[in-house]
């Protein structure tokens, strides 16, 4: 009887995977994209799924270019992973070449050309939205006023096609975010509260009731699926408190020197995608700072950049931008800030012989 | 009592029910014992006995060389049939020298010391017995005892830590001992500490084995000197260094060892071994082995000879159910892979695992995702995965540079892996290859000094 040693130990494993890891991201974005979809209806959900399906084509096709085996790394996730968070920072009466071009983006630029999975420096669904916002401003931007499933004016299933294939125009139906109202409000030489359209509406703001990308708006299903994240080791709470955590900070500070010119951190937090970006994207493990430290840095500074960018840059919201540019400073990031090795100063001398 | 929290770790599946509630059984005697006579760290001992001389029980048959060494004894009494190389439970699959030895049967004493008496005993008197007893570390490191228990002549002490965390899957020979035999283990504990001049000794048990931590506190009475105490079941909790750390708040230096702060750390078992050899003389020649793992039929504790070949164990629980995919010696994270049962079981032999396919699960090795979950269990406080990268591409020098040698090989990092990478694989190879550089460095250094030593020796006698 014999039996190879071949390997070195530890002989057991954590049951864990990367598809376990993606599979359980896109679990925990189930409520607020299922909300998005109800909220933005039959055009929304055909906008999604053409997303998932194009990018899901462009996968197979680069693995089979790259000459990888295709099955193992197609159900990987990753690629549903990145079509999913590119779908529901759309918006979500989007034409449907948005959607298919921003898969294409996104899967192929994003990340085979990098290498693929765990190669890439941008994270894959923000480079697609980036590209596609400063293609196409008027695409990106022609946001929609939530018209539920089922309500009344809401288009059925024949008209959702029209909508994304192009067929009816939607500007009967489009309405500005509130960062973008605000924004423009207090550009005019007005005051916050004149952007503020349905008022200051705290609860109307939690429940996602305001135009804005796909499943941006739910904010109490975002905290949810991202509490849920950290609960199952998924991510750490680093990045998603330190960018809130900074974000807020800094818009407290600002919206105290002047109330009148700079919305106060709720706004900030509550009606764009801060909740989404923070949790869910930020958070991507391979484009994002792997030690405790390097992570709260990369939060604190993109909580930053966000508000730097939404108050002061052309683009009422920043958060893809903001992420991007964290991305690009990631392996700095990780080349200067190490964990402290045991035994050692963090410089890595040894330590002295103290007995405290 | 106050527990320090360590840095990192893993919680790994402990597969301790297949074992823990299992009294140790008696072996019957082996047909054939094979002993070792290199099963500590330091030099091998040296054969005093000649093939075909009768030895008794507990008579020395190998003598220590040097400094860093432990004699071995005859587990039986008996007939040396070959003193040869033979497979030794080692991954390189390299043979050691043997001796060989056949039972007569009678397990006749040979005529043993007098027992020291712990009120008179001086220390160095204990760590003298403790040496002529061939007692190395028994949670698998085998370093020699005495020299441990000598550390008092050069570090000023003041605590000893019995480690009985048994932080590896699956083993429960530790646990049992301590449930089993934990009066005799408190007795070779206050052994040790008068060795080393301690007055304060600490007895750590992972909080998964409250039967055990019960049983030694009842043990321990009312010794005020003697503290059991709780540690997280984490793995590695039973690193030296981070039981130091979750006991007293001290962290070793990491170009020193727990005796710079005062802290000796020992297996449990191996008080139990001082314990035999000081109070009944007698000398290290069997051990407590858990034989587990969901290949074998009927896994179980067994107190074994040193030298019993390992298919002894297998045979007296019944064999195995399937033919495994995983033979092995120690724990599954950082035991050792074992060719096949005929290995004699050693010293240091905590346990003999033969795992199943269901246990080892197949899977596909994928790119790194940087999750950081390495980072996040590393008890060294590395980047696993950017050492592994570097490594990865030959860049052994910028491994070290993050870290390399201080990585421990517990294997933490490799456990939690997603993408199920071989990181301690990669480590390995690195620090083989760092070993390499050291070697050639020295070597370069020392031609260097011998050629400028005779060029200064041609050139006088040119002048």
């Amino acid at each position: 009887m014999h039996t190879i040693p071949e390997m070195s130990g530890p002989y057991v494993r954590k049951e864990k995977s990367v598809t376990r890891t993606m599979t359980l991201v896109m679990l925990a974005l189930v409520p607020a994209t299922a909300y998005g979809l109800y909220l933005y209806g039959w055009p929304a959900i055909i906008l999604f799924t053409l997303a998932i399906a194009s990018a899901l084509l462009f996968e197979i096709l680069s693995l089979l270019i790259a000459k990888k085996p295709v099955v193992r790394f197609v159900s990987d996730g990753s690629a549903m992973l990145t079509a999913w968070l590119l779908a529901i920072s759309l918006p979500p009466w989007a034409p449907w070449w948005v959607a298919v071009l921003g898969s294409a983006i996104a899967i192929i630029i994003g990340k085979h050309v990098f290498g693929g999975l765990g190669q890439n420096v941008f994270n894959p669904a923000m480079v697609g939205r980036v590209v596609l916002l400063l293609s196409f401003p008027l695409e990106m931007t022609a946001f929609v006023n939530p018209l539920p499933l089922f309500s009344a004016d809401a288009p059925g299933f024949l008209q959702g096609i029209q909508i994304v294939f192009g067929g009816m125009s939607i500007d009967a139906y489009t309405g500005a975010t509130v960062l973008d109202s605000v924004k423009v409000a207090v550009g005019h030489g007005g005051v916050v509260d004149d952007g503020l359209v349905g008022g200051r509406n705290l609860g109307l703001w939690l429940a996602g009731n305001n135009a804005g990308s796909m499943a941006e708006g739910a904010d109490v299903l975002l905290l949810i699926g991202g509490i849920f994240l950290i609960f199952t080791r998924v991510i750490r709470w680093f990045i998603p408190v330190s960018t809130l955590l900074s974000l807020a900070l800094i818009a407290t500070v600002f919206n105290w020197i002047d109330p009148a010119a700079y919305p106060d951190a709720t706004i900030h937090l509550f009606t764009g995608s801060a909740l989404l970006g923070a949790f869910f994207i930020a958070t991507d493990p391979v484009t994002s700072p792997t030690s405790p430290k390097g992570q709260l840095f990369f939060g604190a500074s993109l909580g930053v950049l966000i508000y730097l960018i939404r108050t002061w840059a052309q683009y009422p919201e920043g958060m893809s931008f903001a992420i991007l540019l964290m991305n690009a400073v990631t392996p700095l990031i990780n080349r200067y800030m190490r964990p402290r090795i045991f035994g050692r100063t963090n410089k890595g001398d040894p330590l002295g012989l103290s007995r405290q | 009592m106050n527990i320090f929290g360590i840095r990192g770790g893993a919680k790994v599946s402990g597969r301790k029910e297949l074992t823990a509630e299992t009294p140790v059984e008696k072996l019957p005697m082996p047909r054939l014992l094979h002993v070792p006579l290199q099963q500590h760290v330091g030099s091998p001992a040296v054969p005093i006995v000649t093939v075909g001389s009768r030895v008794k029980k507990g008579q020395l048959i190998a003598e220590s060389k040097g400094t860093v060494s432990a004699p071995v004894h005859a587990p039986t009494s008996g007939f040396v049939t070959r003193i040869g190389n033979h497979l030794a439970p080692h991954p390189s699959g390299l043979p050691v020298l043997t001796l060989s030895m056949e039972p007569d049967g009678r397990d006749e004493w040979c005529k043993l010391p007098e027992p020291l008496e712990l009120e008179t005993a001086s220390p160095k008197e204990i760590a003298e017995r403790v040496s002529e007893a061939g007692v190395v570390g028994m949670g698998g490191a085998a370093f020699p005892s005495a020299v441990k228990l000598s550390m008092g002549e050069k570090y000023s002490l003041d605590s000893l830590i019995l480690n009985g965390a048994e932080c590896e899957p699956y083993l429960t020979c530790d646990d049992r001992l301590m449930r089993e035999r934990a009066a005799e283990t408190i007795i070779g504990t206050r052994y040790m500490m008068k060795a080393l001049g301690v007055e304060k000794a600490y007895i750590a048990i992972e909080d998964n084995k409250p039967s055990s931590f019960i049983s030694m506190q009842v043990a321990a009475g009312q010794d005020s000197g003697i503290e059991v105490v709780y540690v997280p079941a984490r793995y590695p909790m039973g690193s030296s260094a981070h039981l130091v750390q979750a006991i007293t708040g001290r962290e070793t230096p990491a170009s020193g060892r727990t005796a710079d702060l005062g802290v000796i750390v020992n297996n449990v078992a191996t008080a139990f071994a001082v314990y035999e050899a000081c109070k009944l003389g007698r000398p290290l020649i069997s051990r407590i082995v858990t034989l587990s793992g969901e290949a074998v039929k009927r896994p179980a504790n067994y107190e074994v000879l040193v030298g019993t070949p390992a298919s002894d164990l297998m045979k007296q629980s019944g064999g195995l159910i399937e033919e495994p995919k995983q033979l092995l010696m120690g724990g599954p994270m950082m035991g050792q892979p074992l060719p096949n049962l005929e290995v004699p079981i050693v010293k240091g032999t905590s346990g003999i695992l033969a795992l199943r396919g269901t246990e080892i699960p197949e899977q596909n090795i994928m790119p790194c995702i940087g999750c950081g979950s390495c980072v996040a269990v590393c008890p060294a406080g590395l980047l696993p995965m950017e050492m592994m990268n570097r490594i990865d591409h030959e860049d052994v020098d910028g491994a070290d540079e993050i870290g390399l040698r201080d990585c421990i090989s517990c294997g933490s990092c490799n456990y939690v892996c997603p993408s199920h990478i071989p990181l301690v694989q990669f480590f390995n190879y690195g620090k083989g290859r760092l070993k390499e550089q050291d070697t050639d460095k020295r070597r370069h250094d020392k031609i260097k000094v011998l050629t400028e030593a005779r060029e200064k020796r041609l050139e006088k006698q040119g002048s």
